[in-house]
């Protein structure tokens, strides 16, 4: 019965894999690993039917497939497209792509406050990280932003509409991590906005999840908006016995106390195992916790900068405060 | 006089009714189609007609209906998209408002041909009184047992509904029309999988246009191979051009295609010339999404042969010196209007209509928008015509759906051929805001030796 799957070969920069079928380009650039890799704003591998939004992961199919090797004329989503054996794939090597990611990162600015210096996400924002990598220095745009005012959207969750680039990602947490549906798109095009029914906060279980799949700083955590720059606190991995979720998460430390806790996400931001709200925003006690070391952060992450050293006495005092 | 196959008894009175419509030779296609063809001679004599999508991509419409997948026991679905919402285009409307048993035969036919049993009219949430008259007309057929159980002792069932949208014009697009008649948000979905996979709540579909599906009626009536005979090349059969802008006689025209433009614009049976003796200063021949064309490409192409009305002519010269004949709003401006504000126009409209989902279209037609506004009013510079160019280049093909396509083709088109009234704008910010620039110069087109 052992049926051996036939195995496709997939070319992307000129560097081959060998993937199963049904296999997105985007995954099979993550096998290959390194700079292949197109950057992803919406897709999201946990959540069903996420992707496709962005547009930054758009590459070129120069070769179809062994079968039929026509070019495909559009630029594709790598997210979305599964790909076909022998298909020859342009990412970073493309000068179309290039040309169509940088204009996808600053359609993405154009609406963006780049209020970074107040921004909780900042260090460990995908949008920063995007716009380093792949974006133009300046900004053509000349007009006034979109800006929205701030929701609360329950106990936990602070919605910062202004800051959000609509990927949906949050939308899809709410419908398929929690049983009921619990906030959606108002509205359309630039106007669109993520919101809840009428005045109604979410409140469910699981739904802190939205803020780690944030990739902007657009749902943040109250119970550490503003207390820290993620990068003086110290990420150390953890795990606690709960019922609700599998406990393993990340404790971001400032000395001895618990800043916040979040769930472990990989390299490419995408979180292994969605945790509770109770182990996200009340366990804030370190006899709460099993910790089992530092969290391995990328060495060229901001986060890093300032992995081991004693958080300086000169950045807690809005701790004390708080 | 060219022959007509849909409006040929447009004027006869009453025809709105069943009575009427059956007295002047209505469900006489269906009758013959349950009687003696099967649904595969039906879809065989659509695809000897040639028929091409009416709705604006020109897809033929055989090759569509052979795609459908047949899985054992999966239902199958049929929806007319009805949501016309483009811009200069206004043929759908008049021919459910007037003649609305023409839809619901074609529907029956279409319906038969693709073995659905239940069937839907996606109509624009605008065309609310147009819902009733087809609501009507809907339930005179079901009376007189051209709808429902066993439909005239044949052993075929259909039940047709017409549901509305909420006037997005983004639920044109088929995918998006799909989410909308399943509850959902108007937006369109990601291909593949194709509709005729997986479409309306996950079972084989396919979405025809109005105009699409009336036309399968003179189809079974008189034959593929007839139907073929009329029009030119591949652009078989009559179309409904919906005439507007500054000509004598706007109104909705059928035509043969193949019809030549010059006489489609001056000649007495159709536009009747342009009003108040003014010149031609430019022409959208398809609907807002299509690139516009200035007065010397409207009547001839760019190698000098005349311009017809059909899918190949209006197409000639490719994106730079040609245009598409789309869904067939035809727009025709003098040359007191100002191009530079008919792209605002057009470009506003793509920026309210956006759905918001992919992040070109979403933020791209919003600052195209912006841009053309602050040179219409003079307060433009000469770099946002190279930045108009730039983000429309961005836009276009990036998108999931076509809406991002259309909303840049017309600015593209504007700037590829009035880029000096945009420059005029913005050198003379005072006079752009009281007066108009007129007619443009004639390019003249270099014979380009193979």
């Amino acid at each position: 019965m052992s049926e051996q799957i036939q195995k496709i070969t997939v070319t992307i920069d000129g560097k081959t894999v060998e993937v199963d079928p049904g296999t997105t380009i985007l995954n099979a650039a993550r096998q290959i690993g390194g700079e292949v890799v197109p950057p992803a704003m919406c897709y999201y591998k946990p959540l069903k039917g996420s992707g496709g939004k962005c547009r930054t992961c758009l590459v070129e199919v120069s070769k179809g497939s062994e079968k039929d090797p026509r070019p495909m004329p559009k630029l594709v989503a790598s997210c979305s497209t599964t790909v076909m054996d022998g298909m020859e794939v342009k990412n970073k090597s493309s000068e179309r792509v290039v040309d169509a990611r940088k204009g996808v990162v600053e359609f993405l600015l154009i609406n963006h406050p780049l209020d970074c210096p107040v921004c909780d996400q900042a260090g460990e924002c995908s949008l920063q990280d995007l716009a380093f990598e792949h974006g133009a220095d300046t900004s053509r745009y000349e007009f006034k932003r979109r800006e929205f005012d701030k929701i609360d959207i329950g106990e936990y969750i602070k919605l910062h509409m202004t800051r959000c680039i609509l990927c949906y990602r949050c939308v899809y947490v709410a419908n398929q991590l929690t049983p009921n549906r619990e906030h959606g798109i108002l509205k359309r095009g630039d106007a669109a906005e993520i919101s809840t029914y009428i005045q109604n906060s979410l409140d469910n279980e699981f739904i802190g999840n939205v803020i780690d799949v944030c990739p902007v700083g657009a749902l943040t955590d109250k119970t550490f908006r503003f207390r820290s720059r993620v990068w003086y606190t110290k990420p150390m991995d953890a795990s606690c016995d709960c019922g609700k979720c599998g406990g393993k998460a990340v404790l971001w430390m400032i000395g001895n106390e618990i800043a916040r806790v979040t769930a472990r996400k990989d390299q490419y931001g995408e979180v292994e195992e969605f945790i509770c709200n109770d182990c996200r925003f009340n366990k804030k006690d370190l006899k709460d916790w099993n910790v089992e070391g530092p969290r391995k952060i990328s060495r060229h992450s901001v986060i890093s900068t300032n992995h081991y050293e004693k958080v300086a006495p000169a950045h807690t005092p809005l701790l004390n405060k708080a | 006089m060219s022959r007509k196959l849909l409006l040929n008894n447009i004027h006869v009175e009453g025809i709105h009714t069943y009575d009427v419509y059956r007295k002047t030779g209505g469900y006489a296609a269906v009758e013959k189609a349950l009687k003696s063809m099967s649904p595969d001679d039906v879809v065989e004599e659509v695809k000897k007609s040639g028929l091409r999508g009416r709705g604006g991509a020109g897809f033929p419409t055989g090759m569509k209906w052979s795609f459908i997948a047949k899985p054992e026991g999966v239902p199958r679905h049929l929806l007319c998209n009805a949501d016309e919402s483009e811009p200069g285009t206004f043929k759908d409307r008049y021919l459910m408002e007037k003649i609305p048993h023409l839809l619901i035969e074609g529907m029956i036919l279409s319906s038969f041909a693709l073995g659905c049993e239940q069937s839907y009219i996606y109509i624009r949430g605008e065309y609310m009184y147009v819902l009733r008259i087809l609501e009507k007309a809907i339930a005179e057929a079901y009376q007189n047992g051209w709808l429902g159980k066993n439909i005239k002792g044949s052993g075929y069932n259909l039940d047709l509904s017409v549901s509305p949208g909420a006037g997005a014009y983004i639920c044109g697009e088929e995918t998006a029309l799909i989410e909308s008649l399943e509850g959902k948000r108007g937006n369109p979905r990601m291909k593949p999988p194709f509709p005729a996979i997986q479409g309306l709540w996950q079972r084989p579909t396919v979405v025809n246009n109005v105009e699409t599906i009336c036309a399968v009626v003179p189809i079974v009536n008189e034959g593929g191979d007839a139907y073929a005979q009329i029009g030119i090349g591949r652009s078989t059969g009559t179309k409904l051009i919906s005439a507007g802008g500054n000509i004598n006689k706007p109104g909705v025209y059928e035509l043969e295609l193949g019809v030549s433009v010059e006489e489609f614009i001056y000649g007495d049976q159709y536009c009747g010339g342009i009003k108040n003796g003014k010149k031609l200063k430019a022409c959208v021949p398809g609907g807002s999404s299509v690139p516009i064309l200035p007065h010397y490409l409207v009547c001839k192409t760019a190698e000098g042969n005349d311009r017809l009305m059909s899918y190949e002519s209006l197409a000639d010269g490719g994106f730079a010196n040609g245009s598409m004949l789309g869904s067939g709003g035809f727009i025709i401006y003098d040359e007191d209007q100002c191009i530079v504000r008919n792209t605002w126009n057009f470009s506003r409209f793509y920026h309210h209509e956006s759905c918001g989902q992919c992040s070109p279209c979403r933020e791209g037609t919003g600052w195209m928008e912006k841009v053309l506004h602050r040179l219409e009013y003079g307060h433009g510079k000469m770099e946002d015509i190279d930045l108009l160019w730039d983000i429309q280049r961005k836009i276009e093909g990036n998108t999931i759906c076509p809406l991002g396509d259309a909303a840049a083709w017309p600015v593209a088109a504007a700037i590829r051929h009035f880029r000096e009234e945009f420059e005029w704008h913005v050198k003379e910010p005072n006079a752009c805001t009281t007066r108009n620039y007129g007619l443009v110069k004639e390019k003249v087109f270099e014979k380009v030796n193979a």
